[in-house]
């Protein structure tokens, strides 16, 4: 878990482009919208896409993506239940 | 009665340090490449950070000459009707990403940021977002006539009295197919040669850059303007022996002769099958004329010309014409009018009269 949770914090930086942000910044906890990162939708679509492109994971109803995308901790228990790949 | 058009500011992001416009080509950098960049300005500056992280470099670079031409002009945002903008390949990069993406993923997996800035007029649509400007919003892709064509638009909506103020300019960025294609086709020169001796390299192909200019044009004259915008002529195909008689012809409409031309600035980019263009008008009616180059400065770039446009309006402001880009020994100070020309392989041929005012 904790080697997919470094994982995703470090494709959060690459594929969202959050050129200032260091994978030691980002606590497992941490909101990824709002307060926390600052993400927006654009990004949510980003990260739709990711959990199709890299773990097989097809969201059926977009309103399961709030849930998801709260924090890493919460994407990393999601992707580590459902992935397929 | 048409109104007369009037050049408020400039704005650059070039292959020189010509963001910082509180200087005038004091220090040129020369590089002895095939290919330049720009030199970059701390963009953290100009944009926020959560902004500039999907921005493409040709918009960062646009949002920074740009802002850098409104605050000269003192213009507010929401007094600017209209932002016309000149590119011949838009945010290329995202444009390439995107299209790669298609290909390695199957046509599955898109996301979004990559085709947002994969269209063509996403830097006119960003400059405008960041303003807060719901005026006329446009883009020409008309490849190394892109710049003059957005030009000429702002010009006729100015004397027309459509508009009063209009931000214009043009961008190109340069990314790695890109190179690699004009590489391939011979477009871009075979070996490095140094900047300041283009006009002896005796090679075919162009050193490519890249780089962003806007400016800031009204038909009310303000207090600092950099010069009266008389007019502009594009073409795109021309004959060597016809771009004599088309300059003359122009400057006829304007009720004036080759004698009235202080400084012709000519596109020299030194790729010997092309530069014979320049050679061409140089001779007969302009031969006495001074004559200036820029590309040794700025690279070959379907915008390129908003370089030589920046450094006309310079001339005129300053009043000099900076030995670096004299051609040959004739030089005239403080020049009044200048005519700029320019072309990119025999094609796309474009005719600028400016004047001090």
């Amino acid at each position: 878990m904790s080697e997919l949770k470094q994982q995703l914090k470090e494709k959060i930086i690459e594929q969202l482009n959050l050129e200032d942000v260091a994978v030691d910044e980002i606590q497992d906890n941490d909101p990824l919208f709002g307060e926390g990162l600052g993400l927006d939708s654009i990004d949510a679509l980003e990260l739709i896409v990711m959990l199709d492109k890299d773990y097989g994971i097809k969201l059926a109803d977009p309103k399961e993506g709030r849930k998801i995308f709260e924090s890493v901790q919460t994407m990393a228990t999601y992707i580590e239940a459902n992935r397929s790949r | 009665m048409k109104n007369k058009v009037y050049i408020r500011s400039v704005g650059s992001v070039s292959a020189q340090k010509t963001y910082d416009n509180t200087s005038f080509l004091n220090k040129v950098v020369t590089y002895n490449e095939t290919v330049t960049r720009v030199i970059d300005p701390n963009y953290k500056d100009f944009i926020p950070p959560a902004a500039a992280r999907r921005m493409a470099k040709g918009i960062k670079m646009s949002t920074v000459s740009a802002k850098n031409a409104l605050t000269e002009a003192n213009t507010e945002e929401s007094e600017v009707d209209a932002i016309i903008v000149g590119t011949g390949l838009g945010c290329i990069g995202d444009s390439e990403k995107f299209v790669s993406d298609i290909i390695d993923n199957n046509e599955q997996f898109l996301t979004p940021t990559r085709f947002i800035q994969s269209s063509h007029n996403t830097v006119a649509g960003q400059i405008a977002l960041g303003m807060g400007c719901k005026g006329h919003n446009f883009t020409y892709v008309h490849s190394s006539i892109s710049f003059e064509s957005a030009l000429l638009d702002a010009h006729m909506q100015l004397m027309n009295d459509e508009a009063s103020t209009i931000l214009t300019g043009g961008v190109d960025e340069l990314v790695e197919h890109h190179v690699s294609t004009h590489r391939l086709i011979g477009h871009i020169k075979k070996d490095p040669v140094e900047t300041m001796s283009i006009l002896d390299s005796g090679s075919k192909g162009a050193i490519f850059s890249e780089g962003s200019h806007f400016f800031v044009v009204s038909n009310k004259k303000g207090e600092n303007a950099y010069s009266e915008l008389l007019g502009i002529r594009t073409f795109n195909s021309l004959e060597r022996d016809e771009i004599e008689k088309e300059a003359l012809s122009f400057l006829k409409e304007q009720e004036m002769t080759s004698d009235d031309i202080d400084l012709l600035i000519l596109g020299y980019n030194g790729d010997v099958e092309f530069d014979t263009y320049y050679e061409a008008l140089s001779q007969e009616s302009f031969k006495n004329t001074p004559k200036a180059y820029f590309k040794h400065l700025s690279g070959e770039f379907d915008t390129a010309s908003g370089f030589g446009f920046w450094l006309a309006n310079k001339i005129l402001k300053h009043g000099f014409v900076p030995q670096v880009v004299q051609l040959g020994d004739s030089s005239k100070e403080a020049p009044q009018t200048i005519l700029i020309y320019n072309q990119y392989r025999g094609e796309n041929h474009s005719l600028t009269l400016l004047k001090k005012c």
